[in-house]
């Protein structure tokens, strides 16, 4: 099957914290319809998070689709929390390049 | 129809706002001007330290054009988390900038101060009565925990607002505050639909950050009525779509369908969001659903030593092809130069820019592919003076370290800065990040009131 990379889908894909210990990812969708197809293909899923970031199943705290802002949200637990001695990015806005690779099944 | 109006000039306070914006949301007749001072964005250090992430003269600046629309239209101006981290020496800082204003200015009006500060002894018993809870990952609380804490907040939520008003206070200055509910608490304490009013303060708390394009320097304005509440930037240049509005309800949080806050749930599930014009937006739906105990957010930090940094490039491709193996014997040379002191005493971490500098451990491919790579040798130790002696050794280590093929024999570093060695200070963790059971809502926040006398203009 065909895939589109995902970032020719969104128009934002961002990390932040969410408090001082979770790391959030947020898909905002061009449109609706495009919106529809990522949704239902479920490539955005636990498992898929854990691989790209190496991280376990369990860290990969919520996947979460929201229709009204044609958005989907993933949310992890931070490494550490936010400001720890390893800290490499405190407030967690650089955290989103290995989503860049997620490719979406398309038809045409 | 019964309504209420908010002006939210900043996302911010400190981080400005532009003048015709907040001019605009002046002539909109607004009931209350609310702002954020705060936030755990910046990391720990601001509330260990006691000192302010946004710098004293910008803040002063907003709150000049804030206190005098406020006086002037005889409205409440409430301003949440003072200071950035909202602990007692970061109230007292606002408070003075509100006070040095107020003469300066010759203004007159009544100010309440809610302090936000937790006492090691109130926690203590709390904990006794398994009244402090975990908010997931943390790890359960100990008492070492609370002992370890330099300082504590709790974040306030609309009630200590509504008592200040009620005892007439015209000038909040809150310690730790719930974001939203700055904005919300003259809405709820006038008996509007508090899952509105919070949302709305949700919203609002940003500014215009919700906006196309979005700023977190640019005021916004909200209405709230009997069934919704409506949104609009003031810059024209900006506009809110519903999707820009719903999509805020994502941002710095985990769940877009629930906002947890003091003693609640905002469920969200049943928002439309409804383009009003071509820049206002109006949101109906939000329910609000009042948990059966009222708990209250826990921040505290502590201190765990003292950092210096020093950065420099590396552009030689032998070395950057080894530079592992090159680092390892560099941790080597520092605990037998140093076998006198305590490994547990000082941690040393070379952070490469080039390869893992930005996602550490999050990293998924650790590899160096650019022609040249930045290093930040950064101890970390229980005292300044050992981070320094520490940081020291490892870079003139580095400097002139000979490793196998090497042709460059001068020196190994690119040093941006003379000196090259940067004491960066005091360093603090997050260690309390809890929830803890009130018994009433207003209980860990004393209300102080006072008559601020600006007098004559000088």
């Amino acid at each position: 099957m065909k895939t589109k990379p995902i970032i020719e889908l969104a128009k934002v894909i961002r990390s932040k914290n969410a408090g001082p210990y979770e790391l959030t990812f947020d898909f905002i969708f061009k449109d609706f319809d495009t919106y529809e197809r990522v949704k239902n293909s479920n490539v955005i899923n636990k498992e898929k998070i854990s691989k790209l970031y190496k991280i376990s199943k369990e860290n990969v705290l919520s996947v979460i689709a929201y229709d009204p802002a044609k958005a989907i949200k993933v949310t992890i637990v931070r490494p550490w929390a936010s400001g720890a001695v390893e800290e490499t990015d405190v407030y967690g806005a650089q955290q989103h390049t290995p989503l860049l690779k997620i490719k979406v099944p398309c038809e045409d | 129809m019964k309504e209420l109006r908010v002006l939210s000039p900043t996302g911010i306070l400190g981080y400005g706002f532009p003048k015709e914006s907040f001019q605009q949301g002046l002539e909109l007749e607004p009931d209350m001007i609310g702002v954020d001072a705060g936030s755990t964005d910046a990391g720990p250090y601001y509330l260990g330290a006691g000192v302010s992430f946004t710098d004293r003269n910008a803040v002063k600046r907003d709150l000049q054009l804030l206190l005098n629309a406020a006086v002037e239209k005889g409205i409440p101006l409430l301003i949440g988390s003072a200071g950035g981290a909202g602990a007692d020496p970061h109230l007292q800082w606002c408070v003075n900038i509100v006070k040095e204003i107020a003469k300066e200015e010759g203004l007159n009006f009544k100010m309440a101060t809610i302090s936000a500060d937790i006492t090691k002894k109130w926690i203590k018993e709390k904990i006794k009565k398994k009244e402090v809870v975990p908010l997931k990952p943390v790890p359960e609380i100990k008492e070492e925990d609370v002992e370890q804490a330099i300082r504590i907040v709790a974040q306030m939520g609309v009630e200590p607002f509504i008592a200040a008003l009620e005892k007439g206070a015209q000038v909040i200055v809150a310690g730790r505050a719930n974001d939203p509910d700055v904005f919300a608490a003259l809405a709820i304490k006038e008996g509007f639909n508090p899952g509105l009013a919070l949302h709305m303060g949700k919203i609002l708390e940003c500014a215009a950050i919700a906006a196309e394009p979005g700023s977190g320097r640019d005021c916004m304005f909200g209405i709230i009525r009997d069934d919704h509440f409506e949104v609009e930037p003031l810059n024209p240049e900006r506009r809110c779509t519903a999707t820009s509005v719903a999509a805020h309800t994502l941002y710095e949080k985990d769940n877009p369908y629930e906002l947890y806050g003091p003693g609640r749930i905002v469920d969200l599930r049943n928002c439309t969001f409804e383009e009003v014009n071509s820049r206002r937006v109006r949101v109906f739906g939000t329910k609000f659903k009042s948990s059966n105990d009222y708990y209250v957010k826990l921040e505290g930090v502590k201190k765990v030593g003292f950092r210096t940094i020093c950065i420099a490039g590396v552009k030689d491709p032998i070395m950057i092809k080894q530079i592992d193996e090159i680092l390892k014997e560099i941790k080597k040379s520092i605990n037998e130069n140093f076998d006198n002191i305590s490994k547990s005493e000082y941690t040393t971490i070379f952070r490469i820019y080039g390869r893992d500098g930005v996602m550490g451990k999050l990293e998924p491919e650790p590899l160096i592919k650019s022609h040249e790579i930045g290093i930040v040798i950064d101890v970390v130790a229980k005292t300044q003076e050992l981070a320094n002696t520490i940081c020291s050794f490892a870079r003139s280590t580095l400097l002139h370290y000979g490793y196998p093929g090497r042709i460059a024999t001068a020196g190994n570093l690119a040093f941006p800065y003379s000196p090259s060695d940067i004491k960066v200070g005091e360093v603090y963790e997050f260690n309390i990040y809890h929830l803890a059971r009130l018994e009433d809502p207003t209980e860990v926040f004393p209300i102080q009131l006072e008559e601020v006398k600006g007098g004559e203009i000088r």
